[in-house]
């Protein structure tokens, strides 16, 4: 049964198309991944699914509910943890989901009992009464969950939810979420541009400029790149490439310097091509398809490529803008 | 519809957080015990009593005014603060309405004003002023409706208002102008004609005095209330509703 449907959702801002027309549903219980660069419009689509945005055409809908008709019963129904943290870092860690209780109208005994159980859930409970201001990253992140699912939501949607952590707090979030859905019979919705944490989910839609390119299960998305990728690296690219495609036959792409290609039996493959290839071979790489591939076959680019931007990169930016208009 | 618990809980987190962060207490209380004791002294020497009133006395309901008005001011602009660090989304994917919020917000407001008049009303005996057990009912019931409107006025502004940069304009170009063109610091009569215009515009001047009847109550103008305080109080009860509704609108509005 599906708890989320999307038919033909559309959004544009003035002359941006974020979403277009794009339409699925996800099933009760499952974990389904959005996957794509920045900008492909996740974040949109979640937004308008949470009743944040309205829509420019099209419906969406959870557990039964309009979300641009009825957002209140949508609201009841879902649990949100965004991309940047929403906490107050001002008040205590009990008093953030106290908050998030009486919004919810969860009366005084229960939100007492919720609070525990989920401080525990996410083992905060000895920091109950500690401000969020001293809270690490992690802890953060883990209390936002917490709040999340303190009104028993049925849908969780996850809005890249390790961004900006380190790999070992990704690792632990994730082992927690993994362990969550065993034990509640929740569906999680997420946002993600990590090929990794992708590998997490059911079912993935691949986005790219709005639109959903590809949509399966991980494993038979991969099956769309035939067998094992080489990367090779040799003294003329373009030559190579070239004889690849005379005497073995295989399109090769180049790109950041490197051939790649797909072979049924790589392992096999390497040896003749570099006996059969004019140009020197520097080095080889061999390795399973991995989601990146499938993005970089379906798209002609890496994810990578449009990766978030780190603050060096918008700072180098400002301060190139900020020379010019002094000039 | 409005839902109490929401707005109960909200308006917690704002006592909570204001009682926290002494430092804004300590400001909102040392301004107008500043502008007492050290300007209004200093003019206290220069301006002979009139009508039975000192210069002290007749700048003390412009006191209360500015301190209803700084404090309401930052209340609302808590808001701002919410939707910069993201909190304002928890609020708004939660199952209540915006007019829950905005009341939340400006029943917070108020009542951390109302708080802080009655803090100034307490200290008057420090400087010289003694009220009426009557006088301090009075004018409690009027800084509630001063208060209300200008946190209302304050939640509009920063509704519309998408980052802190607009604060300073605010503040400078609205807040300031607000208080020196009230009636707080010099008569509105004794302004001239540009200027009385801008004063009879602002909200604040009624508040004000709204004050000098309950404070100078046999004071003439110009050193006593200057309008009738019926109009004072529809006035600014009309202006409180007018805000409130034009704030709870532009909260409904998603793109």
């Amino acid at each position: 049964m599906s708890i989320i449907t999307v038919n033909n959702l559309t959004k544009t801002f003035k002359t941006l198309t974020a979403v277009d027309d794009i339409s699925f549903s996800v099933n009760e219980g499952e974990v389904f991944g959005f996957l794509g660069p920045n900008g492909a419009g996740k974040t949109t689509t979640i937004n308008i699914l949470c009743t944040l945005l309205s829509s420019t055409a099209g419906a969406a809908s959870i557990a039964g509910n309009d979300c641009a008709q009825n957002p209140d019963e949508v609201r009841t129904a879902i649990g949100i943890i965004f991309q940047d943290t929403t906490l107050d870092t001002g008040l205590t860690a009990y008093e953030n989901l106290k908050f998030h209780a009486y919004l919810y109208n969860l009366d005084r005994a229960l939100t007492e009992r919720r609070i525990d159980e989920m401080l525990n859930v996410v083992e905060l409970q000895s920091r109950k009464h500690d401000l969020i201001k001293n809270f690490s990253g992690g802890m953060k992140r883990r209390l936002e969950i917490a709040r999340g699912l303190l009104h028993y939501p049925r849908v969780l949607f996850l809005d890249e939810p390790t961004i900006g952590l380190d790999p070992q707090t990704r690792n632990t979030i994730w082992d927690f979420i993994n362990t969550l859905r065993k034990k509640e019979k929740i569906t999680v919705f997420m946002t993600t541009h990590y090929m990794e944490e992708a590998e997490n989910c059911d079912r993935i839609a691949i986005m790219d400029h709005g639109r959903i390119i590809a949509m399966d299960t991980p494993g038979r998305l991969k099956e769309m790149v035939h067998g094992d990728v080489i990367t090779l690296v040799t003294s003329d690219n373009e030559l190579a490439r070239m004889e690849l495609q005379k005497t073995f036959g295989v399109e090769a792409r180049v790109e950041n310097g490197a051939l790649s290609l797909e072979a049924e039996k790589g392992d096999e493959l390497i040896p003749r091509l570099i006996h059969g290839l004019s140009v020197t071979t520097l080095s080889v790489g061999l390795k399973k398809p991995t989601l990146n591939d499938v993005f970089l076959r379906l798209t002609g680019r890496t994810i990578r490529d449009e990766g978030p931007r780190d603050n060096k990169e918008v700072t180098r930016e400002f301060v190139r803008s900020h020379r010019r208009a002094q000039r | 519809m409005i839902q109490w618990r929401p707005v109960y809980v909200i308006c917690l987190r704002e006592f909570k957080k204001f009682f926290r962060e002494k430092s804004r207490l300590l400001g909102t209380l040392a301004r107008p015990v500043l502008w007492l004791f050290v300007v209004g002294n200093g003019m206290n020497s220069l301006i002979r009593p009139q009508a039975g009133f000192s210069y002290l006395q007749f700048i003390f309901p412009g006191m209360i005014g500015m301190t209803i008005l700084f404090s309401s001011i930052f209340s609302s602009i808590s808001i701002v603060w919410d939707r910069e660090f993201g909190f304002m989304k928890e609020m708004l994917v939660a199952p209540i309405s915006r007019l829950s919020i905005v009341i939340g917000k400006a029943l917070s407001g108020t009542l951390l004003s109302v708080a802080q008049a009655i803090i100034i009303l307490v200290l008057t005996p420090f400087l010289g002023i003694h009220l009426t057990l009557m006088q301090f009912m009075e004018v409690t019931a009027v800084s509630i409706l001063v208060s209300f409107c200008i946190t209302s006025m304050g939640i509009l502004i920063a509704a519309r208002l998408t980052s802190f940069d607009g604060f300073n304009i605010i503040m400078n170009f609205l807040v300031m102008p607000m208080f020196f063109l009230s009636g707080a610091m010099y008569p509105v009569s004794s302004m001239p004609p540009a200027l009385r215009h801008l004063t009879h515009i602002n909200p604040l001047t009624y508040g004000i005095d709204a004050f000098k009847h309950m404070l100078l109550k046999n004071g003439t103008p110009p050193l006593g209330p200057e309008f009738p305080l019926a109009v004072d109080l529809l006035i600014v009860a009309a202006v409180s509703v007018v805000m409130l509704s034009l704030a709870a609108l532009s909260f409904r509005r998603k793109d």
